[in-house]
Order: C-alpha cells, then structure tokens, then sequence
C-alpha cells in the first residue's frame, strides 16, 4: 500500500475512456485516507471480461464538503466518503492538518 | 472529457430527489434473479453489467428504470459474447 492513514491525497484528473470507478466530481480534490480496505480486482479491465488482475489497492477518501462545492449549503462538519483505487490517487505536498 | 451521464455527483441541481419507494414486480425480481445466475455461471461479472448500463444512450438512460437498464446491459454484453444473436431476443418475442 503506498499511502497510508491520515494522508492527504490528490484524485488524479485524468480522462478515461470506458468503465472507471472514479467519480468526476472528485476528480482533482484533495482529501484524507479514512481507511486502506485492501486490494481489489480493477473494474477498469474485468468491465471488459479480463480478470482484473494485478489487483489494485483501494482506499476510503475523506473529502470536505465544502472543497469539493464551497456553497451556502456546506456545513463545516460535512463529508463526503468515497472509495478510491490506488492508481487514482497522487502524493500531496502540503503540511498536515492540526 | 464532457462526464458520461451515469457520473452525476455533484451536479447542482435545486429539484428534490426523488426517494419514493415501490414494490418490485415480478420482472424485476427476475432481472435480478438472473444476473446473480449468469455472474454464478461465470458468464458475466458485476463490472460489465456496469459498463454496459453507461453504454446506453444518455436520452434512454434517463427513461429506463433501474431493473430497465440491467435488462438493456444483460443483452448487450451476452450479446458481444456471442451467447445471445443479435436480435435473438426480439425474435422469440415476437416484436
């Protein structure tokens, strides 16, 4: 696993033609690895009846509400979770969150 | 990359989501019947039933009910396999 709990993380912005799990709203955000679930088949290949192999790491992502849509609806408190597979994820340089 | 029509989180929208419940049809058990099926006999996996419901069309996406767009996948991606011929199921019914 290359990322850890607690770490801020980028979702890469990337296009994709055919089947991805990453949603596009979360595309270019930054978040926080809630939890490492383990690795999993990548759906991006099984989609097209491959086996999915080599499995891919998959991550629960902590997202602020309002980075992802600063609006009058966000609340301080509010997150979004989502689970986020390793090869859609990049380091980010920035200090940690007290 | 304009987003697929499947991948809406987050549009703003300021219409109420419509979370009204109905009792599923006998249809619909079956649709869901037979996917667990063909996955079990190998013949399909949850990706591809996936990939094939955002391979709809955008304006038949919006229309169809959920159990509407397994059944659309289930006969495009059998149908790509070869296991069902193409229009082999408007064919036994008739249409």
């Amino acid at each position: 696993m290359t990322h850890h709990v607690g770490e801020r993380v980028r979702v890469a912005t990337r296009d994709h033609e055919g089947h991805h799990r990453t949603p596009g709203y979360l595309k270019g955000r930054i978040g926080t690895v809630e939890l490492v679930h383990g690795s999993f088949a990548n759906p991006e290949s099984r989609a097209y009846g491959a086996d999915g192999l080599p499995e891919q790491p998959l991550y629960l992502i902590c997202f602020d509400r309002y980075d992802i849509r600063p609006d009058e609806r966000a609340h301080a408190r509010d997150r979004i979770y989502a689970d986020v597979y390793e090869h859609w994820l990049e380091k980010v340089n920035e200090q940690p969150r007290p | 990359m304009e987003r697929a029509v499947h991948d809406r989180g987050g549009w703003p929208t300021d219409a109420r989501i419509d979370q009204s419940e109905h009792a599923l049809a006998d249809w619909e058990l079956l649709s869901d019947a037979l996917v667990g099926a063909l996955v079990r006999a190998g013949l399909m996996n949850v990706d591809e039933l996936r990939r094939g419901i955002e391979s709809m069309p955008p304006g038949r996406y919006e229309q169809a009910s959920y159990y509407e767009r397994w059944l659309y996948s289930v006969e495009t991606i059998l149908t790509e396999k070869g296991i069902l011929a193409p229009g082999e199921l408007d064919l036994r019914l008739g249409r």
